[in-house]
């Protein structure tokens, strides 16, 4: 299979939504290191996979970048210290998925990395282009011990995408640098500030997967971005395709069909067409893993919307909570009605700000009643709204209402197992329908066959 | 379901504390779009079409307006009515009623009696959408359920002579209808009156530029689908061709632009409702609405056919769903083995 090429022309995908963008709230916000905490919370389960065991006991000395939580399992990701300190009595958070996970506390220490020495650390610095030095199994062997996973949100083991597999041989390697979702600004400003470790570590991840081709996707809503990854690029082969604005290009069935033209199967793997799809952020980590030796302990970001007095893009090491991050930003606004890990169009609401920062938090977007969607629910109009804005060419108000009923036969012959819970048909929605909670419930309670 | 549920948040924040909600995602809504924007986007559609109706019939105005006014009270209240018989919560608030009583009005002659403008309006409301349950349970066009239901009981209360008057209201009203004139053989009628509309009709089936313009307006705010229009003008267009070139005296802008056919393309059919929900059934819906007017034109008695072709292809909304499920980008879902 070869990669198609649509240089020159704006890649796109049929239907999806524009709902309000929201970026200019944090946009021009530089990432700036979170003011080391008194305390993380490393949950040993912040990944897809099986969770990690405990390396440490209470009262052990721990420094930044050491293990805490090794990952037994092929799908499974370490949990490294994030902080220099000490660890406390483990203990169980609820993440904002809803999932009760062992945590690792660690007390901070006097001396720390902090400020710019961090920023320098992390992807300040020279970054090779020239990568023949490594290996293919050292790359992947690096990324492993650095339990590097997506920073896209759904958090996979990056390893596991890295490692070849005869039957299914990878030619592109795909950097997904279209953060859709409104608010959020973390890639964005990755990508401005920093694109240099981006581009090195994706020749590195490309490398690791046996692809020859290596795609650079971004929203044409980022100029600057573009601009800033086009100037670090040195000759080496890597292609920037530029997408059009629209959600859920940042989706990786979306971001394949409108950079490379090739249809993901329902139910398959972006490798069953010879694809690898990493963050942006993603691909930095594993150029500092690879590089520099240093494992997956900080990521950025967004901490922003309308609700929040001061909104920034921060450098927060994992398992700080979230309360710390909206302290730094100056806390929340009077007006703030709800807070939301991740963006507004798939992350989950908290309702307790002492949960901690996991590996997939790629922002904190706080909202106010004047975006907030309303659930007063109306009768379905059958207006056809919601298939004229799936991405998946799916009919959200059959599946949903077949969930609702429990008629499952109707929910399977309308596809409902395809859906992946954009969001697009309940934003789309004059009826205010809750369809995606339908459908999220709907394949839960489905009896198995 | 109930979706929100008030938690405080657990943030040290100074005071007054916000309160936050929680509830699944996505988290914002499209605020402009509404079901009562929607109701509302029809009705500044049908401005035109009543503004049309209005100097058309200048000379009946009165009468005119007392049809619009009595189709749209006996709608709105036959709703309240049955929803506090129900206990259910009163949802004229969406404006739906409103519109089909509008619609109802605009389907009728200008001579209409007030009772069977009330008749049309309480059965459309009652017959149409209420005993399915309300809003966006009805498997017909509430409006054009009304209309059948009059233009059965009160045969000649709807017939072509209602449309004649009598002497001293003007030129319009002393012809005949387009569409009977057309029954008789050898006579076709002007085609610019008929798109400026000065023909006679129904109230709403006298201009078709104003017709355009409001159709236009609601497929731009897809409100409407244009596949539906697209399909009905197709369908009727190609079957007229077929019949132009066998000799008939009516061309296929004779056929598109008079009578209901336009209004009927961009409003009646395009209840949301009662047509199915893909683009690709959207299309089909409208070859079929398209298709049984040209039948019933050419073939019955009725010089007129809209109506019944819009109850004959609701029937067939569901078989047309069921027909035109998309296929997932990506393939089906694979079975477990």
């Amino acid at each position: 299979m070869t990669a198609v090429d649509v240089t020159g022309k704006k890649g796109t995908f049929p239907r999806g939504v524009h709902p309000p963008e929201g970026k200019a709230y944090s946009a021009d916000m530089p990432i700036k290191p979170l003011p080391t905490p008194p305390e993380v919370r490393l949950a040993l389960l912040q990944h897809t996979g099986a969770p990690c065991e405990a390396a440490v006991k209470v009262k052990d000395e721990v420094a930044l970048g050491s293990v805490v939580g090794t990952a037994g399992a092929f799908v499974s990701a370490s949990v490294h210290a994030s902080i220099n300190g000490t660890v406390a009595a483990l203990s169980v958070a609820t993440l904002p998925n809803g999932r009760h996970v062992q945590v690792v506390p660690v007390k901070a220490a006097e001396a720390q990395l902090g400020g710019e020495p961090l920023m320098d650390d992390m992807y300040g610095g020279d970054w090779p282009t020239d990568i023949d030095g490594y290996a293919d199994e050292q790359i992947t062997t690096a990324v492993r011990e650095a339990g590097i996973v997506g920073l896209g949100g759904a958090a996979f083991p990056t390893h596991v995408k890295l490692t070849r597999n005869e039957a299914k041989p990878i030619d592109t390697l795909l950097v997904n640098g279209c953060e859709c979702e409104p608010y959020l600004t973390a890639d964005y400003r990755l990508m401005l500030e920093y694109p240099a470790p981006i581009i090195t570590g994706a020749l590195l991840a490309a490398r690791a997967c046996g692809a020859a081709n290596v795609v650079i996707a971004v929203e044409d809503n980022k100029p600057m971005a573009i601009d800033a990854l086009r100037r670090a690029l040195r000759g080496d082969g890597v292609r920037i395709a530029e997408m059009k604005t629209k959600y859920p290009m940042g989706g990786e069935k979306q971001t394949i069909l409108a950079s490379l033209n090739r249809r993901v199967p329902t139910g398959g793997l972006p490798l069953d067409v010879g694809v690898v799809v990493v963050n942006v952020g993603t691909a930095a980590a594993i150029a500092r893993a690879v590089v520099r030796g240093k494992p997956m302990t900080h990521r950025v970001v967004t901490v922003t919307g309308p609700g929040i007095e001061q909104p920034k893009n921060l450098l927060a090491p994992i398992g700080a909570s979230y309360a710390q991050l909206i302290d730094f930003c100056d806390g929340l606004k009077p007006s703030a009605r709800r807070i939301i890990a991740g963006g507004p169009m798939m992350g989950f609401t908290l309702a307790n700000l002492d949960t901690p920062v996991t590996k997939g938090t790629s922002g904190v977007v706080v909202l106010t009643d004047k975006e907030v969607r309303q659930a007063d629910e109306t009768q379905c109009v059958r207006c056809g709204r919601c298939v004229d804005v799936c991405p998946l060419n799916l009919v959200a108000t059959k599946i949903a209402l077949a969930a609702r009923h429990k008629d499952w036969d109707l929910a399977k012959r309308y596809h409902m197992a395809a859906c992946m819970e954009c969001g697009c048909c309940a934003y789309a929605c004059p009826a205010k329908l809750p369809l995606v909670q339908l459908i999220r419930m709907g394949k839960v309670q489905m009896p198995r066959e | 379901m109930s979706e929100t549920n008030d938690t405080s948040a657990a943030e040290p924040a100074p005071a007054p504390q916000p309160i936050t909600t929680v509830a699944p995602s996505p988290h914002v809504g499209d605020k402009g779009m509404t079901t009562r924007r929607m109701m509302v986007d029809v009705l500044i559609a049908l401005s035109p079409m009543v503004v049309a109706a209005l100097v058309v019939f200048h000379n009946v105005a009165v009468q005119s307006l007392g049809v619009m006014a009595i189709c749209v009270v006996s709608c709105v209240a036959t709703e309240v009515l049955f929803a506090a018989a129900r206990r259910k919560p009163v949802s004229v608030g969406d404006c739906s009623a409103v519109v089909t009583g509008m619609i109802l009005a605009l389907s009728l002659p200008w001579s209409c009696p007030w009772y069977v403008s009330m008749i049309a309006g309480v059965s459309a409301m009652v017959l149409g959408k209420m005993v399915f349950g309300g809003l966006g349970q009805n498997i017909f066009n509430p409006a054009m359920v009304g209309r059948a239901f009059v233009m059965i009981c009160f045969a000649s209360a709807l017939g072509a002579k209602a449309y004649v008057g009598g002497e001293g209201l003007g030129d319009i009203v002393t012809h005949a209808t387009p569409l009977s004139v057309l029954k008789e053989p050898g006579q076709a009628p002007n085609l610019m009156a008929l798109l400026l509309g000065n023909t006679n009709g129904s109230l709403g089936e006298t201009s078709a530029l104003a017709c355009l313009l409001g159709g236009l307006y609601l497929c731009l705010r897809r409100t409407a689908s244009w596949e539906i229009p697209l399909g009905v003008i197709a369908a009727t267009g190609l079957i007229a061709a077929i019949l132009q070139l066998n000799g008939s005296s009516m061309t296929v802008l004779h056929h598109l632009l008079s009578g209901a056919l336009l209004f009927g393309a961009f409003f009646i059919a395009t209840d949301p409702t009662s047509s199915p929900l893909t683009p690709k059934g959207k299309f089909i819906f409208g070859l079929g609405v398209g298709g049984v007017v040209m039948l019933l034109r050419t073939l019955s008695n009725y010089p007129e056919g809209v109506m019944f072709s819009v109850l004959v292809m609701n029937a067939f909304t569901p078989l047309i769903n069921r027909w035109t499920i998309p296929k997932p980008v990506g393939g089906p879902v694979p079975s477990r083995t």
